[in-house]
């Protein structure tokens, strides 16, 4: 499975993504800069995170006009998993490919730490090497990851089953701990936490690691011919 | 010319941390009757007179890019300007 690993000025996860799927699960990995107009050459799109354009305005605002938001929002549309992390889940929010919005930590500070998430779904694409319910542990980065939506939107979400994670504890102010959600359709995740900080227990751990398995092992099912 | 003042407000529905952190220091430094602080932004845009109606691009562009309106309200204002 190949993976582009979208990379705006500012991203600074691009890396670790990269390492992720590329070192640790052995699959294809390529870097894409920003304004690349062609994506149909891969099977996965990951945005990392970071500080695309300086979060100058809001986080992930001007990025989402970046030349190569055209070509995710195809690949989300041709069904492909789009798989955005902190500052890329906060691109998606922009974007409208996810619905809510991040809005600053309730205690103002950027927080830096390792957190307990609970996999609230475990039937999707991104989650299916997980069980339901099961807590892992994986880092947050974030002083924007404070998930608002309004009632309306918290009811659809949760009648589709689009909460994928939620926080152990509420640190952030999100709410009802909302970690990560899924589009309706199944395949674009966003997700505040950093699953590719925790993909071997030499740094510290590899609860991560499930999801980018999940990813590969869907496609495989669905591509790769067993006859 | 014209010169743009555009508002961006936080919608009444979001809490604003910022603007709560703010409202508790000037109760301390004594300012009581303050009820409440909401942090917004404020731009200024210059735009040359030209083919657009400029009250419709001014909207457009606010909607697009410069507010989100899942969590943003905005409003602008209009004038001549003197071009430099």
């Amino acid at each position: 499975m190949k993976f582009a690993v979208i990379v705006f000025p500012g991203s600074n996860c691009d890396l670790d993504m990269y390492h992720a799927v590329k070192d640790e699960l052995g699959e294809e990995a390529e870097y894409v800069w920003h304004d690349s107009k062609d994506l149909s050459g891969y099977d996965g799109i990951l945005l990392p995170g970071g500080f695309s354009y300086g979060d100058y305005l809001r986080c992930g605002a001007i990025a989402q006009f970046s030349g190569v938001m055209e070509e995710v929002k195809k690949a989300a549309e041709a069904g492909k998993p789009v798989l955005g992390v902190c500052n890329g889940f906060q691109i998606l929010t922009e974007a409208g490919l996810l619905p809510g919005m991040l809005l600053r930590n309730k205690n103002l500070k950027f927080m830096c730490r390792t957190v307990g998430l609970k996999v609230e779904n475990a039937n999707t694409l991104f989650t299916n090497e997980y069980a339901e319910g099961q807590e892992i542990q994986v880092p947050i980065a974030h002083g924007e990851g404070n998930y608002y939506c309004d009632d309306e939107t918290y009811e659809n979400l949760k009648k589709n089953n689009q909460i994928v994670f939620s926080y152990a504890d509420d640190f952030n102010g999100s709410r009802n701990q909302i970690a990560g959600i899924i589009n309706e359709r199944g395949n674009v995740l966003g997700m505040m936490p950093h699953p590719e900080r925790a993909v071997s227990d030499l740094i510290g751990g590899s609860d991560g690691l499930a999801l980018f398995k999940s990813i590969v092992k869907q496609w495989r099912e669905a591509n790769v011919s067993h006859a | 010319m014209k010169k743009v003042k555009v508002y961006v407000t936080l919608r009444e529905s979001v809490l604003d941390p910022q603007g709560s952190a703010v409202m508790g220091s000037l109760h301390k430094m004594g300012y009581g009757e303050v009820e409440d602080v909401r942090i917004g932004k404020y731009m200024e845009l210059m735009i040359e007179d030209g083919e657009r109606n400029i009250e419709a691009m001014v909207d457009e562009l606010c909607h697009k890019l410069l507010a989100n309106t899942v969590i943003e309200d905005y409003r602008f204002e209009i004038e001549e300007a003197v071009s430099q």
